[in-house]
């Protein structure tokens, strides 16, 4: 149990501090890229630690979710950094890190930012909170389907024992099932996290805007929590991302050589597809939002495809 | 005399002192006041008799009656106790909440009197336990609903309409519940619950009389496509009615499709599940996405409310199908989840119900597009209502997410058990029936924040918004109640779901204890929820950051600016913000195909000029398909028919002789063959 807690404890201070660094690392990979000069990799932590030190501005008419719903947020990412297998797969005593409970998590989250958009009653963030959820609404089923997908093998909707078994059975990682199933969970995160081919992370044009439109409004530390917590919900999902795809090194017995290998293993990994995801969007154009829906409803078929199959075909 | 038999005496009681009350009492404030206490008294003794009945106490009623049949014994037995506690905690917070609310139409005297016949019939629907008694409560439960629908016929020409639509659809279930009792009736030769559960499950009466049955209950619980009467009627009942309604009365249609699947006929063969299944999940899909578009906040939660027992029943088919495939633990847990969903639905859809009644109270406004800021105005409805959304969404933690993850647990658990494929049916079933349940919770996340986002957050939209006043404690107590059971249930949900386990037996025996300070551990499927504890690791993480924000405010204070930054534009009013309406835009046009909206844009120019506009006027309805479709078409044709009907019937008096006439004739000819 102490273990446990102890590597929770570690995956929430690694992630706090890695995430900006992973934005930062992906900015300036994609700067690079574009050949522009870019801000550094450090840029990220300089803006939050600006942020909180400025006065809060909130608009008259705004309530009290102004305020709360920027912690909010925040709260369901940290969550997200203890409950997931990041750096280690160690149960937690009566907080498994079970699939549905961790998606609604999230969920509070991805609620919270949308009742921000839509507190300061302006234009702009209703229609980023309004685009915002009508995603969030459809990329639902891929996601919980294709964490189905991979739970069948594992016989449990646990994600540590997910990864688990992916660890000792390695050949689950390349079935056909299992690749359908990454592929549908890769769109869903994208989504999720606004990241290109859904939403464009870097604008401020009305048009291309989902996530920036709905803190538009926040100011000083509202704002850096804002920020902070959809910078930690990436890292925590790319975290799992990788650990499904590439579970080795991920602590499963403590000890302290473990401990280290899996900080160190967890933190290349993160900005290996950090890096990966980075390249990848230099040649990616958004899609047009009306557009979104297909592409959502083809990584569903994807990820159905990969329930039904496994059930049929194993 | 038993507790229990005690207890329902108590309700036919007071039963009697509320009309009397009702009818007696001049005033119509002091009306209010004494029938309401009075209602709450007859709801209350229901929590007291359906508790004891759901801890295992016993007691019988006999009716006293000359007709040769079984008697009409009234006996709850452990789920009859679970829905009465269900429907009567409903009918406490309805009837306090009308002490303050009802108002000239809805306080009149006819309102209160049917109101607690309406309470009274609903408590005693789960007692019966033969067919006669059962529909004799179903009836007086339909009736007193009915009356209290037409508290406003006076004032809203809507209401006539409304009514003649639920009387109809009403009749139509109980002509279905009522064929297939006499199905059943038939080939047992009783009508007696016991008699009637003697009947072999795989018999061509058995599975006629559960098509039946499933037609006419699920028409009470407002699945589609008997769920034309919801978006009509219950925006035109006053909140509380509304909250009784979606809240409570739902819950007997639950109830009776729950009698036929745990009482009278466990394991019915697979397709029974199959075809529960997927009138629950074509009800959820269909509910959601209509509410996730509707502009008007009692249509919205009507809506909802068809999409909550479409989960119900889609728990509750999946049980079916699961147990026919012998995987016993995945059935039970499908099975208490169905359970779990219903008494929580209860709770936050009545708190909502109630919620929107306070709105409409201060502001006289139903509209989403028209309300906003009521946050400031109305804080305790603000916060009650948005709890009951939370819930409503299904998010931690509220007795919303309890339920759903149980249900999402049991499918996910249902497919294989010792890791082999239990059949192909259930392989295909499983997988759909989550990837509805997720777009099912998807779209209510949206519709719930748009319902709590646009009418509480934000700035007024109209001059009524900015006037609203929080309502009197009388009106705000049910809410906080209400609110207090949806997060209570989802914190501590142990106790409720160990009850719950055991009201489904002795045909099912789901295996859950209580887990932690009260989570819950579904030892038949291997799964544990404490959600105590996913709170104090939250409080947790949060601690460093509230820690941050103190010092922060300390050195840097929150400055308050009238105009907020808005794109740098300065002349920003507030109807400028996006409304529910425009907020469900994308989603309107993604689902263009099944909602088929018409769209109106008219545009009045400036003068003689092309380019300077004056004014714009867009008007959006989104019909009902199955309404449009399925309802009309038969509706004219019943009418077209009609019409050939009325030559036949022309009033002349030489008509009618020469009718009997002829009908005198073909008799004696028929006669003499």
């Amino acid at each position: 149990m102490i273990p446990a807690i102890a590597i929770a404890l570690l995956q929430l201070v690694l992630f706090v501090f890695l995430s900006p660094l992973l934005i930062g690392v992906m900015r300036q990979v994609r700067a690079r890229l574009e050949g522009r000069a870019g801000s550094g990799i450090w840029q990220p932590w300089r803006d939050v630690r600006k942020l909180v030190a400025k006065d809060p501005v909130r608009a008259a008419d705004s309530s009290w979710m102004l305020a709360a719903g920027p912690v909010t947020l925040l709260a369901s990412s940290l969550l997200l950094c203890v409950l997931l297998p990041l750096v280690g797969t160690l149960p937690l005593p009566l907080v498994p890190s079970d699939l549905f409970v961790i998606v609604s998590m999230m969920l509070i989250g991805v609620v919270a930012l949308a009742l921000v958009g839509l507190d300061a009653g302006t234009a702009f963030g209703g229609m980023g909170s309004s685009r915002h959820m009508t995603v969030a609404a459809l990329v639902e089923p891929t996601l919980l389907l294709a964490v189905y997908a991979l739970s069948i093998p594992a016989g449990t909707s646990t994600l540590s024992l997910i990864v688990e078994t992916r660890l000792q059975n390695p050949a689950v990682i390349i079935s056909p099932v299992s690749l359908l199933a990454m592929v549908a969970l890769a769109i869903a995160i994208m989504a999720e996290t606004s990241r290109l081919p859904i939403d464009n992370p870097s604008t401020h044009l009305e048009l291309t805007m989902l996530h920036e439109a709905m803190v538009l409004e926040a100011s000083g530390r509202d704002l850096a929590w804002l920020e902070l917590g959809s910078w930690l919900k990436l890292a925590a999902l790319l975290g799992l991302l990788s650990n499904l795809i590439l579970p080795w090194g991920v602590l499963t017995d403590f000890s302290l050589p473990g401990v280290l290998v899996g900080l160190g293993a967890v933190t290349a990994k993160i900005l290996l597809l950090g890096v990966a995801l980075s390249v990848g969007e230099v040649f990616l154009a958004k899609v047009r939002l009306f557009r979104v829906p297909e592409l959502l409803a083809g990584s569903f078929a994807l990820a159905l495809l990969a329930v039904t199959a496994s059930y049929l075909v194993a | 005399m038993t507790p229990v038999e005690a207890g329902m005496l108590g309700q036919v009681a007071l039963l009697a002192a509320a009309v009397a009350s009702a009818l007696l009492v001049p005033s119509a404030r002091w009306r209010s006041r004494v029938s309401g206490i009075l209602c709450a008294l007859l709801a209350a003794a229901g929590v007291v008799t359906g508790a004891i009945a759901l801890s295992g106490g016993r007691g019988a009623l006999t009716i006293p009656t000359t007709l040769p049949m079984d008697p009409l014994v009234l006996s709850p037995d452990r789920l009859g106790g679970l829905v009465m506690v269900v429907v009567s905690v409903v009918g406490v917070l309805a009837s306090l909440f009308g002490i303050g609310s009802a108002r000239v139409a809805s306080a009149s005297r006819t309102a209160w009197a049917s109101m607690a016949v309406f309470l009274f019939g609903m408590q005693l629907v789960p007692a019966a336990t033969d067919v006669v008694s059962f529909l004799l409560f179903w009836e007086i439960m339909t009736l007193g609903s009915t009356a209290l629908l037409l508290a406003h016929h006076a004032t809203r020409g809507t209401v006539a309409s409304a009514l003649v639509w639920y009387s109809a659809m009403s009749q139509l279930s109980f002509f279905f519940v009522l064929a297939g009792f006499a199905v059943l009736a038939g080939a047992t030769g009783g009508t007696g619950f016991a008699a009637l559960a003697t009947l072999d499950p795989s018999s061509w009466q058995a599975s006629l009389a559960f098509v039946l049955l499933l037609l006419g209950f699920g028409g009470k619980a407002e699945l589609v496509p008997l769920h034309v009467w919801v978006p009509r009627v219950l925006p035109e009942a006053p909140g509380h009615v509304a909250a009784a309604m979606s809240g409570a009365m739902v819950n007997i249609g639950v109830y009776g499709a729950l009698l036929v699947c745990v009482r009278l006929l466990p394991n019915g063969p697979a397709w029974w599940g199959v075809l529960i299944m997927a009138l629950g999940a074509v009800s959820a899909l269909y509910g959601i996405l209509q509410a996730s578009v509707a502009s008007n906040l009692k249509v919205l939660l009507a809506y909802s409310t068809t999409e909550n027992m479409g989960l119900v029943f889609l728990g509750l088919g999946a049980s079916v199908l699961l147990r026919g495939d012998h995987a016993t633990g995945a059935a039970d847990a499908a099975l208490l989840a169905a359970l779990l969903l219903m008494v929580s639905h209860a709770a936050f859809k009545a708190t909502l119900f109630l919620g929107a009644g306070a709105v409409a109270r201060s502001t006289r406004e139903m509209n989403l597009d028209r309300l906003g800021g009521l946050g400031s105005r109305m804080p305790w409805t603000a916060g009650a209502f948005g709890a009951a959304a939370l819930g409503a969404a299904a998010l931690p933690v509220t007795s919303g997410f309890v339920a759903e993850w149980m249900l999402l647990q049991a499918l996910v658990h249902g497919s294989r058990v010792g890791g082999e494929v239990v059949s192909v049916t259930s392989s295909v079933a499983m997988p759909l029936a989550v990837a509805v349940i997720a777009l099912t919770a998807g779209l209510a996340l949206l519709t719930f924040v748009k319902a709590y986002g646009i009418a509480f957050l934000a700035r007024p939209r109209s001059a009524q918004a900015t006037a609203a006043r929080e309502v009197p404690l009388i009106m705000r107590i049910p809410l906080i109640i209400g609110a207090l059971l949806v997060i209570g249930l989802g914190l501590l949900p142990g106790p409720l779901t160990v009850a719950l386990a055991s009201a489904v037996g002795p045909a099912f025996t789901p295996d859950v204890r209580t887990i932690g300070l009260a989570g819950v551990d579904a030892r038949g499927i291997d799964v544990v929820l404490d959600p105590t504890t996913f709170v104090a690791l939250a409080a947790l993480v949060l601690l460093p950051v509230l820690a941050a924000i103190l010092i922060s405010a300390r050195r840097h204070p929150t400055r308050v600016s009238p105009l907020p930054w808005a794109g740098g534009g300065s002349r920003l009013r507030p109807r400028m913000q996006y409304t529910a309406t425009s907020y469900a835009e994308p989603l309107v046009r993604v689902f263009d195909d099944v909602l088929r909206p018409t769209r109106d844009v008219e545009v009045t120019h400036v003068g003689e000029s092309r380019y300077l506009v004056e004014r714009v006027h867009v008007e959006q309805t989104v019909s009902d398909v199955i309404e449009t479709r399925f309802y009309r078409p038969v509706l004219g044709l019943a009418q077209r028919f009609g019409v050939l009907a009325r030559r036949a019937q022309n009033g002349s008096i030489h008509r009618y002789l020469s009718y009997s006439f002829v009908a005198l004739l073909v008799v004696l000819i028929v006669v003499s063959l």
